[in-house]
């Protein structure tokens, strides 16, 4: 049954029309052919205490086109609230289904050679740059998922922004999923050159009427020499879409990256983080936020690996978990052998619910190098009853009570989100799943 | 409206099986200011936690009405609901939460669906009983309690019992911790609340306070009950004599008490 399911429902065939379709350079869909026989060959990942093995990643239409809009208003009221209203100076690119609907970039940016396009814009239009990058910090061939993702990428967002260029204002994708059986494949790459900075923001949601579809979605990050960026994450796919995502760092020598991630999926996910800190006082600062609910099984691994001298991390997992949810927590601190002066700390808190749910906090350190600091906390435990009593005590009913002491346990991440718009599609969906 | 009124009827404690509260007895009516003295580990919290309904402390026998309502009957938030305050020794921490939303959604709880208070009104008074108690306005986005200095978190107690205007508070060892500053403003807040609407039990060591609250009356507790009832001079007389001359004067012998 399970590998029935696993088989491709396309070909070779398929897939070339596909690219010719969308006009693509040879080099790019020479990589969707290899990612189709990769796909057939290559086992599902394997991840630690979450089976997998029935949740359909293979099944759905790749091909949902939407057309483009002139106006913010055409687009679906759920997209529309999270793009910074007003001005019409928000640098924003907008996704429904497998086309990019609408983009704009201020002429300030684009001046200073940024660039910021869509996946099929890129391969075009910027071919040479963007493959220099594309499946750079992650690999085609790690599993059948990645591989599959190679041949169907189907959307996704190029940001560049070139050396010594710093960005204040935020810089946003939203991606809108409302095509019935759809799956999205979207492709982020981030290069911030030596000396830049930028903070990017993403936003995935969905509408029921896909019923049963797939996300895969990969995004890598190449962070410069004492560059720096701020990377958000909002994830809010509906309940029967399953969903792998794979968001992927490089670091180089005083570079950084901070990691604000809200996984708000009501469907099956497969998570995977990771951070390399390549150069010497490379850092990484990772937090995540997570809430299970209905009978969702949900599987999170979050890696930070320290390769450079003095580099730096901090990993900080809360998360909820309701009803009959199943969530598994790993984070994994590496420190290799010449990391000397590293300091890796992590911390997983997990809160219990209900009595149905399972929530497994793993907290996994490596080290090859003696001159290092490295410390992780990790529990999972229920709402504290003397915090339950003292705001009952005041008159608050329990259950709001309880709402309340949810929200300000995820609260240190949604603080973190940089777009008011976003911070509040996060704050909204933790009052809806907790609630 | 009529004056509001609480009264406590042989109440029996225990706290995991062990007896601590051993008939107790009190009444109180608005416009009344009562204090509670006794030595540490006398029970006087466990009266307190006990009346507004933590889950810990089991009631085994006794009464406690207010306006007529048998409190023990209903859960914390219809206790506080139904116009009970207590200023906790020991409040907790909520991260993330900030205090004006604690408050808002405590004042909305009171009032009901529908009849949720006006942002701006609540700001206003917020702002108002902030300054009366010298906080500082950057205290209403902190987050609850979390890292308040001991004087603050006391403060804090304060000005949650102003916003929510209860019937009866019980303020447990409000002054502890409190340098003369601070212990004047809590009185001024305490002060301010004074109506025949409202009455207000303080349970305190000391008679420090009392200098600045004065009360009705003064009841002294050692071992799980009241044993001496007076005015306001009894406190003084306490200060001088200590908890051991008074427990010669009343013939207890005891072992378990320690002196703070
Ligand atoms: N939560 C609790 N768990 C265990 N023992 C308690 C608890 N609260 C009170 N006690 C015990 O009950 C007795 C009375 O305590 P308490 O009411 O706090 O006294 P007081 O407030 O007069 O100092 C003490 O012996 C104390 O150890
Ligand atoms: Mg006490």
């Amino acid at each position: 049954m399970s590998m029935q399911l696993q088989n491709l429902s396309f070909d070779t065939e398929d897939i070339n029309q596909f690219a010719e379709d969308r006009n693509e350079p040879k080099w790019f869909s020479d990589i969707r052919i290899k990612g189709l026989k990769l796909a057939e060959e290559l086992p599902l990942p394997q991840p630690e205490k979450t089976r997998i093995a029935d949740w359909n990643f293979t099944h759905f239409n790749y091909d949902t086109g939407s057309a483009a809009v002139t106006d913010l208003n055409d687009l679906p009221e759920e997209v529309n609230r999270l793009v910074e209203q007003g001005s019409g100076s928000g640098n924003v690119l907008i996704h429904v289904n497998s086309s990019a609907v609408y983009h704009h970039l201020s002429q300030d940016l684009i001046d200073q050679g940024v660039i910021y396009t869509d996946l099929t814009t890129a391969v075009k239009e910027h071919s040479d740059l963007f493959a220099k990058y594309y499946f750079k910090t992650t690999a085609i061939d790690k599993h059948k998922l990645t591989a599959l993702h190679a041949a169907l990428v189907n959307g996704g967002s190029f940001l560049y922004i070139p050396k010594n260029v710093v960005i204040e204002e935020p810089i946003q994708a939203v991606y809108y999923q409302d095509a019935p059986s759809s799956g999205l494949v979207a492709h982020t790459v981030v290069v911030a050159e030596r000396n830049s900075s930028v903070t990017f923001v993403e936003s995935y949601l969905s509408d029921s009427s896909v019923g049963e579809g797939v996300a895969n979605i990969i995004s890598e990050v190449t962070v410069g020499e004492n560059a720096q960026v701020k990377y958000g994450a909002v994830d809010e796919f509906s309940a029967k879409i399953v969903t792998y995502v794979s968001r992927q760092a490089e670091v180089a020598k005083d570079g950084r990256i901070q990691w604000a991630l809200g996984q708000m999926n009501d469907g099956n996910t497969l998570s995977e983080n990771a951070t390399n800190l390549e150069g010497t006082g490379a850092a990484a600062d990772v937090k995540a936020v997570s809430i299970g609910s209905g009978s969702q099984k949900q599987n999170f691994d979050n890696y930070v690996r320290h390769v450079g001298k003095s580099t730096q991390s901090q990993l900080l997992v809360r998360a909820a978990q309701k009803d009959a949810s199943n969530s598994i927590f790993n984070a994994r601190t590496k420190i290799e052998r010449g990391a000397s002066g590293a300091d890796g700390e992590q911390t997983q808190r997990v809160l219990m619910l209900s009595d149905q749910s399972r929530g497994d906090a793993n907290p996994i350190l490596l080290i090859d190098e003696y001159d290092v600091i490295a410390g992780h906390a990790a529990s999972v435990g229920r709402v504290d009853p003397d915090q339950l009593y003292y705001l009952m005590s005041r008159g608050i009913k329990k259950e709001t009570a309880e709402k309340l002491i949810v929200e300000g346990f995820l609260a240190p991440i949604v603080d973190l989100l940089p777009i008011e718009g976003v911070r509040e599609q996060l704050t909204t969906l933790i009052e809806r799943k907790v609630g | 409206m009529t004056v509001p009124e609480l009264k406590i009827n042989d109440l029996h404690v225990s706290v995991e099986g062990k007896s601590i509260v051993k008939g107790f007895n009190l009444n109180m009516k608005g416009g009344e200011i009562h204090a509670l003295m006794g030595p540490n580990g006398t029970g006087k919290s466990t009266v307190a936690s006990a009346l507004m309904g933590h889950p810990k402390y089991e009631v085994t026998s006794g009464q406690a009405l207010l306006d007529g309502s048998n409190l023990l009957d209903m859960s914390v938030d219809e206790r506080a609901r139904a116009g009970m305050f207590l200023a906790m020794q020991y409040p907790s921490e909520v991260s993330g939460v900030t205090n004006a939303d604690f408050l808002r959604t405590a004042i909305n709880g009171r009032r009901g669906e529908g009849n949720e208070i006006p942002l701006m009104k609540f700001i206003k008074t917020l702002d108002k009983k902030m300054q009366m108690l010298e906080m500082d306005q950057a205290f209403a986005e902190r987050y609850v309690n979390e890292g308040f200095s001991g004087g603050e978190k006391k403060r804090n107690e304060i000005l949650q019992l102003m916003m929510l205007e209860p019937k009866f508070a019980i303020l447990d060892e409000i002054d502890s911790g409190l340098d003369i500053d601070a212990l004047k403003w809590v009185a001024k807040g305490v002060n301010s609340m004074r109506s025949e609407n409202f009455g207000c039990l303080i349970i305190t060591h000391y008679q420090r306070l009392l200098n600045y609250i004065k009360p009705d009356k003064v009841h002294i507790m050692m071992k799980g009950q009241i044993v001496k009832t007076g005015g306001p001079e009894l406190a003084l007389q306490l200060e001088e004599e200590g908890y051991d001359g008074m427990k010669a004067e009343l013939g207890i012998t005891d072992d378990e008490t320690v002196e703070a």
